[in-house]
């Protein structure tokens, strides 16, 4: 099966090679941070987690929306997604992988990373987190695997499967609930203490994820010989819609209650965000460019009209991926940090290396997502010829 | 009063626990196993080390820096004059800033701007010792929360949990940045967290934590160290029969410096 | 097995690769390197913690669990077989016998080339 990776058009080998480049600089990078520290990226006493922990914390929502196809199919036999379930699970296969990397060039001794596993600690949520993201991994492995193949060989899949896959729907829940709890469980951080965090977590998740699963599908449509079906996609539209929009609420609730309580240590790190902190205003312009494009990409997205043009609904879609990926990517971890427990005011940009580290952390991600869809794509294209 | 309120509080938890499954039942597990020991402690007659800073005892000496000094030539702490680097054990921040709930805009000048001592609080409820993944830091059994250089993986999960800033990360290679290097105390390396430990390796040998040393040999007299088990000890009595304040005391760390004011 | 040649030159290449260690010691006269001499105290200093036979094959566990027990559990002091209590410290009692780290603990860590990262911290000599 795997060997269908390895035959491609010019095209296919040409995006191999770009993400390759990518991996390289990316591992240049790293190979320099891993002989300077973390110095050379642009987090400090009072940013201590910025790019690489808010790119994890993006990436898990991207891996748990994958049962936003699992659940429909297998537990309510909605049929239209059935050529499209296993891209869902690759998609979560990659950015799990991406979320493992992501936390391991943020530690300041990888070559420890084992301790976790050394050293199991109950009580730190962090272990879980490792714990459920590696269970996670393991299962769309396997039920991507085996389902897969049997696909291929035109038989049922085993009957020892369908329990884990029913596993797999709650188990991508734990997985954006426990990075949220991260967060929300810290006394010592009033922005994330809010019980809102993980329900918020998910809504931003179902509607970031599936709106690049739709991207993806749109782009397999046009360049390979693939169609998900449009019904498929249609109704990944209408699932980005109403998450976006409560995701949209829930954060419209948060604002609320931090601005109308009016209690300092809740009210300042929304004010830094969206208004500027005494002449601090490097977040500014990107959180309301992220909610102005949020906004207006679900209104867009809301008429069916609009949403059923394709070329509409990709633009609709990548306006809520780019509008998520601030908020949740950028806003939601360093927004945590300003202003510091101690009430100072130091802002955090990443710095060029720290970017390039991150990009191939994406590459290794999307190579392993390039080299998977290739192979659903080519099997599936056999089935049709 | 309290202590009913406490008990409730744990019954609730604890079948808050039973609803959410082993992860939770595990956090209240472990925060009760952290009373019960500081129970056993009080009973069985161990030691809970404390600091006792009165503040206007130590504002009364305008820039004085004896005892950072002292601890960070013991502790080879490194100097780095960039303020996103900085490596810091026990330093001074302005009232405002400490007490930011206890501090309002008509408290005097002098009080608001008062440089107050701040280092680790050694909660009783710590919770960069709760989110630590691998027990790098932890509770000894006689109050300092002590970090294991050894252990720590560099992930910063307890600087981002500590609510009082005492803990500081190693962005580069310290060693540099320390003038002097006292091979008695090894200094850290880059990539782990570091802070103050109440001396726990010079209480080993019966000696003062160096602060507290440096203080009184300066005639300052701020700062007093001893045991709150010990009901005849003079900061259990200092406490006991003046208003002290502990830093956010809303949290429910339990910090274990004590300050005057 | 399709493409067998291709396969069977691939895995060879790779074994060759690994294994190239060896195959350029073998090629510069093999044997290996001597084994090197190493400056042990003075005899003034008296008896090792522990066999020295021992301390050879097993000195990085004994510090290991006396880093554990001194730094995690506060027990930082020894009483041995002989009745002599020692503070468990790599500084103070290893290296004030093995009084030239480089004579000693370098020499046979470069001759089995392991980088032990005891020294990024433990500082080696007064000053040092």
């Amino acid at each position: 099966m795997l060997e269908k990776a390895l035959r491609g058009s010019g095209k296919y080998w040409g995006l191999v090679g770009f993400l390759l480049v990518l991996i390289g600089a990316g591992l240049g990078c790293y190979l320099w941070q891993f002989r300077e520290g973390l110095q050379i990226t642009g987090l400090s006493r009072d940013v201590p987690w910025g790019f690489y922990i808010s790119q994890f914390t993006f990436l898990v929502g991207v891996a748990a929306s994958a049962v936003i196809l699992v659940l429909p199919y297998y537990l309510h036999d909605y049929k239209a997604f059935g050529r499209i379930v296993v891209l869902g699970e690759f998609l979560a296969v990659a950015a799990v992988i991406m979320c493992m990397l992501f936390v391991f060039v943020d530690m300041g001794q990888p070559m420890r990373v084992l301790n976790v596993m050394l050293h199991p600690t109950p009580q730190s949520v962090m272990f879980w987190d490792v714990l459920v993201l590696s269970g996670y991994l393991v299962l769309n492995v396997v039920i991507s695997r085996v389902t897969f193949s049997a696909e291929v060989k035109g038989v049922a899949p085993a009957a020892w499967i369908r329990p884990l896959i029913v596993l797999s729907i709650p188990w991508a829940v734990s997985i954006h609930t426990v990075t949220a709890f991260l967060y929300s469980g810290l006394g010592a951080r009033p922005f994330w203490l809010t019980a809102i965090l993980a329900p918020r977590f998910l809504a931003s998740a179902f509607s970031s994820g599936p709106s690049l699963l739709i991207l993806l599908c749109l782009l397999l449509k046009k360049f390979t010989r693939f169609d998900a079906g449009s019904k498929a996609i249609q109704k990944l539209g209408v699932i980005v819609v109403y998450a976006m929009l409560v995701n949209i609420f829930f954060v419209g609730v948060e604002l609320f209650t931090a601005l109308y309580s009016d209690i300092p240590e809740h009210k300042h790190h929304f004010q830094y965000l969206f208004l500027g902190l005494e002449g601090k205003t490097m977040m500014v312009p990107w959180m309301w460019f992220s909610q102005t494009v949020g906004m207006l990409s679900v209104l867009f997205l809301l008429n069916p009209k609009v949403r059923q043009k394709e070329r509409f609904l990709a633009l609709g879609c990548l306006g809520v991926i780019v509008a998520i990926w601030i908020e949740k990517g950028l806003g939601m971890v360093v927004g945590g940090f300003v202003p510091s427990t101690q009430g100072s005011l130091m802002e955090y940009w990443p710095t060029a290396p720290e970017v390039v580290i991150g990009l191939g952390v994406y590459g290794i991600g999307f190579l392993v997502l390039t080299v998977l869809y290739k192979v659903a794509v080519s099997e599936r294209e056999l089935e049709e010829a | 009063m309290e202590s009913g309120r406490r008990e409730f509080l744990k019954t609730a938890a604890g079948a808050a626990a039973l609803g959410l499954g082993a992860g939770a039942a595990s956090f209240v597990g472990a925060e009760a196993l952290a009373r019960s020991r500081a129970g056993q402690a009080a009973a069985g007659g161990g030691k809970r080390y404390a600091l006792a800073v009165d503040t206007k005892k130590c504002a009364e000496r305008e820039g004085c820096r004896a005892c950072i000094d002292a601890c960070h030539v013991t502790h080879n702490v490194p100097r780095i004059e960039n303020r996103e680097e900085e490596i810091k054990w026990v330093w001074k921040e302005e009232a405002e800033w400490v007490f930011q709930d206890r501090v309002h805009e008509y408290s005097g000048a002098e009080l608001r701007r008062r440089p107050v001592l701040v280092l680790c609080n050694h909660c009783d409820n710590p919770p960069c010792v709760r989110v630590c993944p691998t027990q790098a830091t932890f509770k000894s059994a006689d109050g300092p929360v002590m970090m294991d250089p050894h252990r720590c993986i560099g992930c910063r999960y307890c600087v981002v949990g500590c609510p009082y800033g005492a803990r500081s990360f190693n962005w580069k290679d310290p060693r540099p940045y320390i003038e002097h290097v006292d091979p008695a105390y090894p200094p850290r390396a880059r990539g782990v967290v570091e802070k103050c430990t109440m001396c726990s390796e010079r209480l080993a040998h019966g000696l003062l934590p160096a602060c507290v040393e440096a203080c009184a040999r300066e005639g300052a007299g701020a700062l007093l160290f001893g045991d709150m088990n010990d009901p005849e000890s003079e900061i259990r009595k200092r406490v006991e029969s003046s208003l002290s304040l502990r830093r956010k005391e809303h949290l429910g760390t339990r910090p274990q410096v004590y300050y005057t004011l | 097995m399709y493409d067998g040649g291709k396969v069977v030159f691939g895995l060879a290449l790779f074994v060759a690769l690994c294994t190239s260690p060896l195959w350029l010691s073998v090629a510069r006269g093999g044997g290996g390197a001597e084994a090197p001499p190493l400056q042990m105290p003075a005899p003034a200093a008296g008896k090792c913690v522990r066999d020295g036979e021992w301390m050879r094959n097993s000195h990085m566990e004994l510090l290991n669990s006396w880093r554990d027990e001194v730094v995690r559990e506060g027990k930082r002091s020894e009483q041995l077989a002989d009745g002599r209590v020692i503070e468990k410290s790599l500084t103070k009692t290893c290296l004030g016998c093995h009084t030239d780290k480089t004579q000693f603990c370098d020499r046979c860590h470069d001759y089995v080339g392991v980088k032990p990262f005891c020294f990024d911290c433990h500082v080696e000599t007064a000053g040092g």
